[in-house]
């Protein structure tokens, strides 16, 4: 087995040991890199040099028996909308093509404490806005596991490096379902915590109140270990919550006796997959087997979440992306008229199709006459689809249902119809109005080969209960070990 | 042709001098180059967050409770969209629904009455930036930003339409910058923008109850451009209204150099912010426990000073509408007042000879050398007859110069009066001996010729001899030969 193929936590060992260094762990990387890179396109940017240069610092600390940090060494990829200081970040729009941030997000302030190795940065759907990365304006990023179907979105990047092994773990952001849909669909692990868990600062708005940072890795282990390093309140982010940071890693306890699992009646209907429900009812029934009790509950509300999802997130967006005028930074049409002309031909060149549908949808939630009939009804229905969690979780401890209706879909299946693409988000979109931790584990395959994932909800601030179902279910079956064709076959299938 | 009554009301806009801006940590300099003054969160950058400063709202509490208002428990910041190369978000972090401060009042004097001006809210919002123009940097191809300005905090202030002159407008406009530089949350500087007045106008029929059109004015830099335009506008809405037609809901910018207000946007083109809640902050929470803190960190406001200081201290009106000017002469005041017990005595040096060195040295008060210790000492010189009214006025000078105390100066330059009987009456004899003419006149019944004797005998000590002793001893000396 390669390196690049290894969890965060078996290479931490490894590195303790001194049996390997993080070069040689970083250069391995980069080998499987020059391999399949070219085939999954999941990389904005590269940033070999400075790679090195950390995993060389990291190789200093081991060698010297310092007590390094879980993530030392460790070679990370991060989401292109996280603003990196000195590298390119560019949210996957043209109109940010040449932004090279002054400043950290918080969270690579905090990786970077850990001495972590920074790989590059991952394709995306331009500004978070779309559910298979094809909105990106560079490129389009493939499934490792089918490499003519969409990795998901829109941190499709940030999955499909940490399936195709040219990432060890990787950051996304999730806004309505953009770590957990991805995660998915690519066969990896994906969280999103708590909205307030993790800072936002330096995380590139899409839709600030629904906005948060997670982690992608190959097993819950690893899921804990960057939770443990990048959670906890930020004096920079307001809407960060001060509240206590365990570790995480003390909830990886292979025993969910007593855990009381729900399981949503609205999210087992027509319009799921009929394998897709079928794996995901296996599932449960493993963490039955294994002493959960599982009971049906309902969230009535559920079916509004994407009309609301559709409404908030555009009409926050549409502010967040303002600023995004050619008068400071970023492109700049160099032969306007006048002022208002220089706005204009600025984003209307710069910003692509659904960025521009986005900002004019929520543009209108928001106008005189018509903020009542849809951004404030929209915040009303968010109270009713939360209230409905609120009341779920008195009776149980987690909830569990499928992560996305539908396997990866193929590329360009669904571009020309925007409401069939937005339907992809159904499972995630209701927990991310109500703030909730979710989390999506591989819980096996369709007939055609392709991925599937489990999502399962916690309270607010209820990582722990989460990871120990999520950690159960993992030690409990194998599908998390799977490797895509473009790995076992030894080369692109 | 009917008479009208003029409607105004009025939103003032105060810079906080807090030391950081309202949701970064950049310090503001006025007159600092262009930009320095900025980081990437008040420059809009990708993925910066806002955090309020803390300080920021206690000055707006400050201010609330100066002005009498209800503070809110719970209020919120809202976004107000709209694209202008001065604002860096393309919206601006301000509050829309639920403000800091609610209600409240202001009371001033106005020719010679008391009045009290309503207010309907004040909150928080950021300030913007500034373009930079051809007619600064001659290149008319192209503006520049000066983002110094962005973010800082603004107080805006929004009365009651309840003013009923331009010269009543004023008026309140001066209660409400005397308040904040008494709480010391603004510098009120109108010149450099920190302090903005824009009144909103309206005419109606004399005895009329409802409210005609009305149009605002923006930018003005001083409180007589203010009264100008306020002015200039009263007659062109009379013409407009005299002439049977409509005055038109506008926003006009006042042109000192032509005397006119021009209109800036119309209402056809009137904006729709479409405000909502700030996402990216959460509630601002202010306690009981914190209001009853800063409650008794306020200093007294002018208007109750003043009245204290004609029933206190028996000053009058004028007197003490000078002596309340400022927070630091009315401070000045006090201390003196209370140190010395001479509160008439205290005024007129303050108003006098104190003001006049002042403005000489274009200092203010809080910055002179002298204190109300040097005063009251001063004062106590003159009381126990160890310099007289004159000679205290050089010691003034000379403590307004170098600091030091009066009694100091005193004994240094040796301007202790001469008390000694002996010693005057033989400077007296002297006198009358060498000026036999005006002694003389003296006995034949002119009186007033003993001035003359009296000057000399001041000349011969310079100034010294206490200039009672010196009259009665030459009365004496003059009458008895
Ligand atoms: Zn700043």
């Amino acid at each position: 087995m390669s390196l690049c193929e290894l969890t965060a936590h078996v290479l931490h060992e490894k590195l303790k040991a001194r049996e390997i260094t993080a070069v040689e762990l970083t250069e391995s990387v980069y080998a499987r890199i020059v391999e399949v890179e070219p085939h999954v396109k999941g990389y904005l940017t590269l940033t070999k040099e400075l790679a090195l240069e950390q995993a060389n610092r990291a190789d200093t600390g081991f060698q010297n028996g310092d007590d390094m940090p879980a993530l030392a060494g460790i070679p990370i990829a991060i989401k292109d909308v996280i603003c990196t200081q000195g590298v390119r970040t560019t949210c996957a729009s043209k109109i940010l093509e040449t932004f090279v941030p002054p400043y950290d997000a918080t969270v690579m302030t905090k990786l970077h404490e850990q001495g972590i190795v920074m790989l590059g940065k991952t394709n995306m759907d331009e500004f978070a806005m779309g559910s298979s990365t094809e909105n990106s304006a560079y490129q389009i990023t493939h499934n490792p596991w089918d490499l003519d179907a969409i990795p998901g979105g829109s941190s499709g990047g940030s999955a499909a490096v940490v399936s195709a092994d040219t990432a060890i773990c990787s950051l996304g952001s999730d806004t309505g379902g953009s770590i957990r849909q991805p995660a998915a669909l690519c066969g990896v692990v994906g969280m999103k915590p708590t909205y307030g868990r993790v800072s936002r600062y330096g995380l590139v708005a899409f839709a600030s109140s629904l906005d948060q940072i997670g982690p992608f890795t190959k097993d819950v282990t690893d899921c804990a270990l960057i939770l443990n390093a990048i959670c906890g309140s930020d004096a920079m982010d307001a809407t960060s919550v001060d509240v206590h940071v365990p570790d995480f890693t003390q909830s990886l306890i292979n025993d969910v006796k007593g855990l009381k699992i729900g399981i949503p009646k609205e999210y087992f209907t027509e319009a799921l997959d009929a394998e897709i429900a079928d794996r995901v009812h296996t599932a449960i029934a493993v963490l039955e087997s294994v002493g959960a009790t599982v009971e049906e509950i309902s969230l009535p509300h559920t079916e509004y979440a994407i009309a609301t999802y559709y409404i908030i997130a555009p009409a926050e967006a549409s502010a967040n992306l303002a600023r995004y005028d050619g008068v400071r930074y970023g492109y700049r049409n160099e032969s306007p008229e006048d002022l208002i002309d220089m706005y204009k031909r600025t984003r209307s060149e710069a910003f692509g199709e659904e960025v521009k549908r986005r900002i004019m949808i929520g543009t209108f939630a928001l106008s005189a006459g018509y903020q009542d009939a849809y951004y404030r009804k929209a915040q009303k229905a968010r109270t009713l689809i939360k209230s409905d969690f609120d009341a779920a979780f008195e009776k149980v401890d987690v909830i569990a249902t499928p992560t996305s209706p539908t396997p990866a879909f193929k590329i360009g299946e669904r571009t020309a119809d925007p409401l069939q693409m937005y339907l992809s988000d159904v499972m995630t979109t209701p927990a991310s109005h109500a703030g909730l931790p979710g989390i999506s584990v591989p819980c096996g395959f369709v007939e055609s080969g392709l991925p599937v994932g489990l999502q399962l909800l916690g309270a607010p601030f209820a990582e722990e209960k989460v990871l120990r179902v999520a950690y159960t279910f993992e030690q409990n079956t194998d599908h998390h070990r799977q490797k895509p064709p473009i790995v076992t076959d030894g080369g692109v299938s | 042709m009917e008479e009208y009554e003029i409607v105004i009301g009025l939103e003032i806009h105060a810079e906080l001098c807090t030391e950081s801006k309202l949701f970064c940590n950049c310090a503001y300099t006025f007159g600092a180059s262009a930009n320095d003054c900025t980081c990437p969160i008040c420059l809009g950058m990708p993925g910066t967050l806002p955090v309020v400063n803390r300080r920021a709202v206690e000055f707006a509490v400050r201010a609330g409770l100066a002005m009498g208002c209800e503070i809110t428990a719970s209020s919120k910041f809202d976004r107000k969209n709209y694209f202008y190369p001065d604002l860096p978000k393309n919206y601006q972090i301000s509050q829309y629904d639920i403000p800091l401060c609610q209600s409240g009042q202001v009371t001033f004097e106005f020719e010679g009455e008391p009045r009290t001006v309503a207010l309907r809210r004040i909150h928080l919002e950021e300030d913007a930036g500034k373009s930079i123009h051809a007619e600064v940097t001659g290149d008319p191809t192209r503006s520049f930003m000066d983002f110094n300005r962005a973010g800082v905090p603004l107080l805006e202030i929004v009365s009651e339409p309840e003013l009923h002159s331009p010269a009543e407008a004023i008026a309140y406009c001066r209660a409400v910058k005397e308040i904040l530089e008494y709480i010391e949350v603004s510098d009120c500087n109108m010149e450099e923008g920190s302090l903005r007045c824009e009144p909103n106008l309206s005419l109606r029929p004399k005895g009329s109850k409802e409210l005609g059109t009305r149009t605002e004015i923006k930018n003005k830099n001083s409180f007589q451009e203010l009264i100008e335009a306020m002015e200039y506008e009263v007659r062109r809405q009379a013409r407009i209204l005299d002439a049977g037609e409509e005055v038109v809901q506008e926003t006009l910018l006042f042109d000192a150099s032509t005397g006119k207000t021009v209109a800036m946007r119309g209402k056809e083109e009137a904006d729709d912010y479409r405000y909502f809640p700030e996402p990216d902050l959460v509630h601002v929470q202010i306690s009981g426990e914190w209001v009853k803190e800063i409650q008794p960190t306020l200093p007294e406001l002018p208007a109750a000073r003043r009245e204290r200081f004609i029933s206190d201290y028996d000053i009058s009106p004028e007197n003490a509408e000078f002596l309340t000017s400022t927070r630091p002469i009315a401070e000045f005041f006090d201390e003196a007042a209370r140190r010395s017990g001479e509160p008439t005595t205290c005024a007129n040096w303050i108003m006098g000879d104190l003001t006049r060195l002042l403005n000489t040295a274009e200092i203010e008060i809080q910055d002179a050398k002298v204190t109300p210790a040097h005063l009251n000492e001063l004062i106590h010189l003159i009381a126990d007859a160890t310099i007289s009214g004159k000679i205290a006025k050089s010691v003034l000078d000379d403590a307004f110069e170098t600091g030091k105390m009066p009694k100091e100066i005193v004994a240094e330059k040796g301007l202790a009066q001469i008390t000694d009987t002996s010693e005057i009456e033989a400077i007296v004899l002297q006198v009358v001996e060498d000026n036999p003419g005006p002694a003389q006149d003296y006995r034949d019944g002119t009186k007033k010729a003993i001035g003359f004797l009296v000057g000399q005998v001041m000349r011969a000590t310079r100034g010294k001899a206490n200039p009672q002793l010196v009259n009665q001893i030459l009365t004496r000396v003059l009458s008895t030969e």
